[in-house]
């Protein structure tokens, strides 16, 4: 952004800063509690998605960046979600595998 | 892109022009200085990095057979009777969050050209920064007097000596360039090379505040690492 646009007030800053130590604390909370399976996992991932949606947005300005650039940083992101599927998948293959393994060889 | 120097007008809100801007045949991100776009794409690799280490992690950890060890415990504190579990995980990441504050402040008044409050607030980041690094080397060595190894481990599965070291490492090391950065930004922004224009020693290029704010990036990116990895291999 060209100088003197960025012209934020202080307050949105310690806003999210506020939020962002209380989601902290949230997802601290979720293991103090101990929260197990799709619960944990749920909460866990919301806070998570949370605390990074506001750091980008407001604390690396992506909320005022023309969406060009937005679109260029967000859409290469999407390929992480389909390695995770791939892996995700081929891990339980590996698992399968071993587990034959073991079962036939008895150990 | 745009040169730094050059008089563009920036739209508010500016985020918009998505079909215009690809469609110009000219310059796709109008209105961004050179540095921060560059800075946001190293970004973007940096992310696939740190996205393909917290991948193989997925895959050893669904894939083994052995019991995973419950971090909960194994990063857990005695304190006095008590047990606190992520004790020291939880000091660094709010320690982490606060930096951040800083230094979003760091860049709001630089902006400002408010060169003294920028340079201390980006001092406060760095030497949050440089306690959180401290704080990582005070959990390495904990884990390796009680037999963490990168191929064996007294918890269970082997795997998590590895991934640990690999993915904590990695970060650690992330946050140690860039507390090395914020200390030498700071004392550029402390002597007014952003209002005098004193070409950089290495660069030898005049810089502006917009440096502060790709630094800011560059900080805010460790931060949002540490949120996965807090997330994922801390309270999975």
């Amino acid at each position: 952004m060209a100088e003197g646009t960025q012209q934020h007030p202080l307050k949105i800053y310690f806003f999210v800063w506020i939020l962002l130590f209380v989601f902290s604390a949230f997802s601290y909370w979720v293991d103090w509690y101990g929260f197990q399976g799709y619960t944990r996992w749920g909460l866990i991932l919301l806070f998570m998605m949370l605390k990074a949606g506001f750091i980008c947005a407001i604390f690396m300005h992506m909320w005022w960046e023309r969406l060009p650039i937005i679109f260029a940083i967000l859409c290469p992101c999407m390929a992480i979600l389909v390695f995770v599927f791939i892996m995700w998948h081929e891990s339980y293959y590996t698992l399968l595998i071993r587990k034959l393994f073991f079962l036939i060889t008895g150990t | 892109m745009e040169e730094s120097t050059a008089s563009v007008e920036v739209t508010v809100p500016p985020n918009k022009g998505m079909v215009a801007d690809w469609a110009s045949d000219q310059k796709a991100f109008k209105g961004v200085p050179w540095g921060k776009a560059m800075m946001w794409i190293f970004l973007v690799s940096d992310t696939f990095v740190f996205s393909i280490f917290l991948i193989s992690y997925m895959t050893v950890r669904f894939s083994t057979k052995a019991e995973w060890p419950n971090p909960s415990e194994v990063f857990g504190l005695h304190i006095g009777d008590y047990n606190v579990p992520l004790l020291l995980i939880a000091i660094m990441t709010f320690i982490l969050i606060t930096s951040s504050g800083t230094m979003a402040l760091a860049v709001k008044y630089g902006y400002e050209k408010n060169r003294k409050m920028c340079a201390i607030l980006m001092l406060a980041t760095a030497i949050f920064g440089a306690s959180f690094v401290g704080m990582q080397a005070f959990e390495w060595t904990k884990l390796i007097m009680e037999g963490v190894r990168p191929w064996e481990n007294p918890f269970g599965a082997p795997q998590f000596g590895s991934i640990f070291f690999m993915v904590t490492g990695f970060h650690g090391t992330h946050v140690t360039i860039g507390v090395i950065f914020l200390f030498i930004m700071a004392r550029k922004a402390w002597r007014g090379d952003f209002d005098t224009g004193r070409r950089g020693f290495f660069t030898s290029q005049k810089s502006n505040y917009e440096a502060i704010e790709i630094m800011g990036l560059y900080w805010h990116f460790v931060d949002l690492v540490w949120v996965f990895i807090f997330a994922f291999f801390y309270l999975w």
